[in-house]
């Protein structure tokens, strides 16, 4: 019965069903949206069998529209599948490096079946970390230079750190030729995998290592004109060699932690350096008349119930926007801190990177800036000498002032040089770019002039006359010593040095802290001196 | 050399299944049957190249000969599948049957790399699926009444589903199924399949308003019970295919529109009234920020993929197993760590050809009830696949559903095999129409030839 009807149905379907079945009532998907071709070329022809085919073609106008629904969702769903093929091919082309260096990821571990862990190198062809195979054929990760650059270069032995965890993908990759990959095959030998060749200067980071001497701290050396990153120091300090039976004692000093690498991670309060932004802000907003500031230094000066003293209560008398920075008057930044806008001020800061992100691959705390709209005098006033809330790490210091040395211009910092196969051929380069441009070059000169006359003449003279030029900038940052209840004692000052050499073209920056130290000129001063002579002593001669 | 021969497998592997892919999009281009054919025995060719190589590359690395019987099987499976599908449903669409064979292969190379053990169990599950695959378009094809049993269909899926709800166990934070006798089920999984019936049976015999409402509670009704057993991949899964099937059976874009408005609001909702969905969403934004809690599965999949890049590890060579549940849920990451990122496109591809063949099958049919059929469990596929590629790759939060076909799992893999046949069982439906319709024609033709000579 019902086959019949089936029949009937049939029958009915075949009487309209002429020869426009096929190619207009049965297209498949690829050749579905031919459908207003076929509309078209059907007016296209004569008169006559226009008029018969329309017929035909407006009796099954049902199943075309029925069909366009389903053309419709195909599409939908087709789109779906590409953009999982583009989020694939982004995640290739974008997000694959991050995740391949993502400290929790162990994946590369996998490697040590087959790949002995590649060398780090220092520019000066030192190695840095290598790794040693006994008789019994066990590997052992060796750091040559101990402590020197335990936290940047970082330790293999309880999970990792600094630049072997960060390159970890590329250590355990080899890229040896194809002959080596059939040799080590035949010898059942594993393959070594690439190196790292840092920016990092063997004689810097040692010269900024021994003149920190016992001081906790922290150093930094870069390049202004291309990012890279020639030292870094922190301490206290570890043996990387010897991590598996320091392990618990270091991880348990708290006091210490001498496993932060304090030049990125460490925030201190940025005391008189911080007058370097204080001044920024004020060019711009007094970009025409910012030579006519002057103020009557006392040695102090009081707004309501907070008062701020000159070191020593020292009185400067009448000076100038240059005279103030140059020494480190007090009084007079808290008077020009009055006269900023708090909030254009805030923004400034964040523009050079407060409360934000800092361009680098390394483990980092963001440097903090909290005056705003609602800030009281007293924070203001604070703030605008570096005291207050703000803070801020050695490295992100270093940064600031690379920019104020390279016309404004801010290189995105670099650590790794390049990174070649065992055999020495280069496999990737890194190139220097450009990050971002923190001020214009008109106030990147002035900063600079201003810093000179910190040398010559200011809080940092000791650095005049070294046979290379200096400019720079001092702080001593006052800091509340915890658990210390005596009056005056519970503040002590950590001493802070950043500048660069070579004022014309400037060579290197240096960013120099040690704690409590003392004002800049007696502890980071020296220091920072030592790194430089260092630097023309060894790396740029004449 | 056998580290060598992985690298160049590589190579091999994906130059390969480039070739298949390309194929199966280059036969729409083909109009002559001949040269479709040839193309698809070619395909047949790259796909049993794909599973000699994986098959050769494990066996260097394991020396288990195990593996050897294990490859021989395989094969034959393959072959035999290939073979009977061609020979008993000449008709049935070529292109989706070695589709079929292909992803079935890939998880059979996947699986097998991960667990032998499960590799055996498994295959023993795709034959038995085979069979009863076999078997399925003969009953498309007699059974006539199959469009009628609408409301069985609704009574045995809010029932089983309610069971599941009530009595099933909790795994991985989800009541899914009962283990009878050894053998876990996963309930859910076959009534995909029936709530497209039952769905096509209401909204195509749809006349009034009414009916559309009622079909909406029968649909509300499955997805409720599904959110409720916390799984929330089926329900989602269900509840796309119903907002599909009712705008293309509607062609109301307004309800469509009211669908995805609803189901926005449930989400949101959703989103606030559970933790568990809270959590999924966090682990999606930042699946690092509890790395050694919820989100370890995710970063252990986004570690899988970044480690093999385009072009993989090679097989073997990778670490997939550090990912939960890899053979079930992440099966796409593993496939992209040891088989590189280009297959697993070609694969996404394949994946996505299969559903533009279930959508042009739709089409050309004529019954209304087999067209949405048709379309529903096309929908259920394309959605499935989204939901677990897009969810490894952390495109969007992981829902916890498998790749079907490729991922180990009795149900999933029963369940997808009986839609690929049911599918197969209207195409051929189809044919049979148009063979009438030619027979019908001829005749006519002769008849009209007749009344001119007598004329």
């Amino acid at each position: 019965m019902r086959d019949s009807e089936k029949k009937e149905n049939g029958k009915w379907n075949r009487t309209e069903c002429t020869d426009e079945e096929k190619s207009i009532d049965i297209p498949s998907f690829v050749n579905g949206s031919s459908h207003e071709n076929a509309e078209q070329e059907m007016f296209r022809e004569e008169p006559e069998v226009k008029e018969k085919k329309k017929k035909i073609y407006e009796k099954h106008v049902p199943k075309k529209v029925r069909n366009k629904a389903y053309v419709r969702m195909a599409y939908l769903f087709s789109a779906m599948f590409l953009s999982l093929v583009g989020y694939l091919v982004y995640f290739n082309v974008v997000l694959i490096d991050g995740v391949n260096r993502n400290p929790n990821n162990s994946k590369r571990d996998a490697q040590e079946a087959y790949v002995i862990r590649g060398t780090i190198y220092s520019s000066d062809g030192e190695v840095l970390a290598g790794t040693n195979i006994d008789e019994e054929g066990n590997e052992i990760r060796v750091y040559p230079w101990s402590n020197v650059f335990a936290h940047i270069v970082g330790y293999t032995v309880n999970g990792k750190s600094g630049l072997e965890a960060i390159y970890n993908n590329d250590l355990m990759t080899s890229n040896s030729s194809i002959q080596d990959q059939v040799g080590s095959e035949k010898n059942n030998e594993k393959l070594r995998g690439d190196s790292l060749v840092l920016t990092l200067d063997s004689r810097l980071q040692e010269a900024a290592y021994n003149a920190l001497g016992a001081y906790k701290g922290a150093v930094v050396v870069m390049e202004p004109s291309t990012g890279k990153v020639l030292a870094m120091v922190s301490k206290p300090d570890f043996d990387p060699n010897d991590m598996a039976n320091q392990w618990e004692i270091l991880n348990a000093d708290d006091s210490q932690s001498p496993l932060l690498n304090r030049a990125t991670q460490g925030l201190y309060p940025p005391g008189s350096t911080f007058k370097i932004l204080t001044t920024l802000e004020y060019l711009r907003e007094f970009p025409n008349d910012y030579m006519n500031y002057t103020y009557d230094c006392q040695g102090s000066m009081s707004q309501g119930d907070v008062t701020i003293k000159c070191y020593d209560y020292e009185v400067h008398g009448f000076e100038d926007l240059q005279g103030s920075f140059q020494h480190s008057c007090n009084t007079s930044f808290a008077n020009i801190g009055l006269q900023l806008d708090n909030d254009k001020f805030a923004q400034m800061c964040e523009s050079v990177m407060f409360n934000g992100k800092l361009p680098t691959v390394l483990p980092y705390s963001s440097s903090q800036f909290t005056l705003n709209g609602n800030s009281s005098v007293g924070e203001t006033m604070q703030t605008a000498i570096g005291q207050g809330d703000t803070l801020v790490s050695p490295f992100h210091m270093a940064l600031i002032v690379s920019a104020v040395a390279n016309d404004g211009v801010l290189m995105t910092p670099y650590f790794v040089d390049h990174i070649e196969n065992s055999d020495g051929i280069k496999v990737s380069d890194t190139k220097a770019i450009q990050y971002k441009k923190l001020m214009e070059s008109d106030e990147a000169r002035i900063l600079n002039e201003y810093m000179q006359s910190v040398v010559n003449g200011g809080t940092a003279s000791s650095l005049s006359g070294m046979g290379y030029s200096v400019a720079g900038k001092t702080g001593s940052a006052e800091y509340e010593v915890n658990g210390n209840t005596g009056s005056e004692d519970n503040f002590s000052t950590h001493s802070w040095f950043v500048g660069f050499s070579n004022v014309e073209d400037p060579d290197i920056v240096v960013s120099v802290i040690a704690e409590d130290g003392g004002t800049g000129s007696s502890a980071a001063v020296p220091i920072a001196r030592e790194v430089f002579n260092s630097y023309y002593n060894y790396v740029k001669t004449y | 050399m056998v580290s060598l021969i992985i690298q160049f497998s590589r190579y091999a592997i994906i130059i390969l299944m480039a070739i298949y892919t390309m194929q199966s999009y280059i036969v729409f281009s083909k109009k002559d049957e001949d040269d479709k054919d040839f193309l698809f025995v070619r395909q047949n060719l790259m796909m049993f190249m794909i599973h000699f190589i994986a098959f050769m590359i494990m066996y260097l690395k394991q020396e288990d000969t195990n593996l050897m019987f294990l490859y021989g099987a395989q094969f034959i499976y393959l072959a035999a599948t290939l073979v009977f599908f061609r020979n008993l449903y000449p008709r049935a669409s070529k292109l989706v049957v070695n589709h079929m064979c292909m992803l079935i292969m890939i998880g059979f190379i996947m699986i097998t790399r991960l667990s032998f053990d499960e590799a055996v169990k498994q295959f023993k599950v795709v034959v038995i699926s085979t069979v009863i695959a076999l078997l399925i378009p003969a009953i498309i094809r007699k059974v006539r009444v199959l469009t009628k049993w609408t409301w069985l269909y609704a009574a045995v899926g809010i029932g089983g589903l309610g069971l599941v709800a009530v009595a099933a166990q909790v795994t991985y934070g989800a009541k899914l199924g009962f283990v009878i006798g050894g053998i876990s089920i996963q309930p859910s999984e076959f009534i995909k399949i029936i709530f497209v019936f039952c769905i096509a049976g209401m909204l195509g015999n749809a006349q009034s308003f009414k009916d559309i409402v009622i079909a909406t509670v029968v649909a509300a009704l499955h997805v409720l019970i599904l959110v409720y057993s916390t799984d929330l991949g089926s329900a989602l899964i269900y509840f796309v295919t119903y907002l599909v099937m009712l705008y293309v059976s509607t062609r109301k874009m307004i309800y469509a529109m009211a669908g995805v408005a609803a189901g926005s609001v449930a989400a949101v909702g959703a989103y606030h009234l559970f933790s568990h969905i809270r959590q999924r969403v966090q682990i999606w934004q930042n699946p690092f920020a509890d790395y050694s809690g919820n989100g370890y599965q995710v970063a252990q999949s986004l570690f899988s993929m970044a480690a093999g890049g385009w072009l993989g590890t090679g097989i073997m060579n990778g670490t997939p197993d550090s990912i939960p549940l890899v053979e079930m849920d992440f099966m796409f990451s593993a496939i992209t760590e040891e088989l590189g990122g280009l297959f697993s496109i070609c694969m996404i591809l394949v994946c996505m050809s299969c559903y533009i063949m279930f959508i042009n099958i739709a089409m050309r049919l004529s019954n209304r009830f087999y067209r949405l059929v048709a379309l529903g469990l096309g929908t259920m596929y394309a959605v499935q696949v989204f939901l677990t590629v897009g969810g490894a790759m952390k495109f969007i939060p992981m829902t916890g559903v498998t790749l079907p076909l490729v991922s180990y799992g009795g149900s999933s893999m029963l369940s997808t095999v009986m839609m690929f046949a049911i599918i197969q069982g209207l195409y051929i439906l189809r044919e049979d129409e148009e063979e009438q319709i030619e027979r019908f024609r001829e005749e006519r033709e002769w008849q009209m030839e007749q009344n001119r000579m007598y004329r």
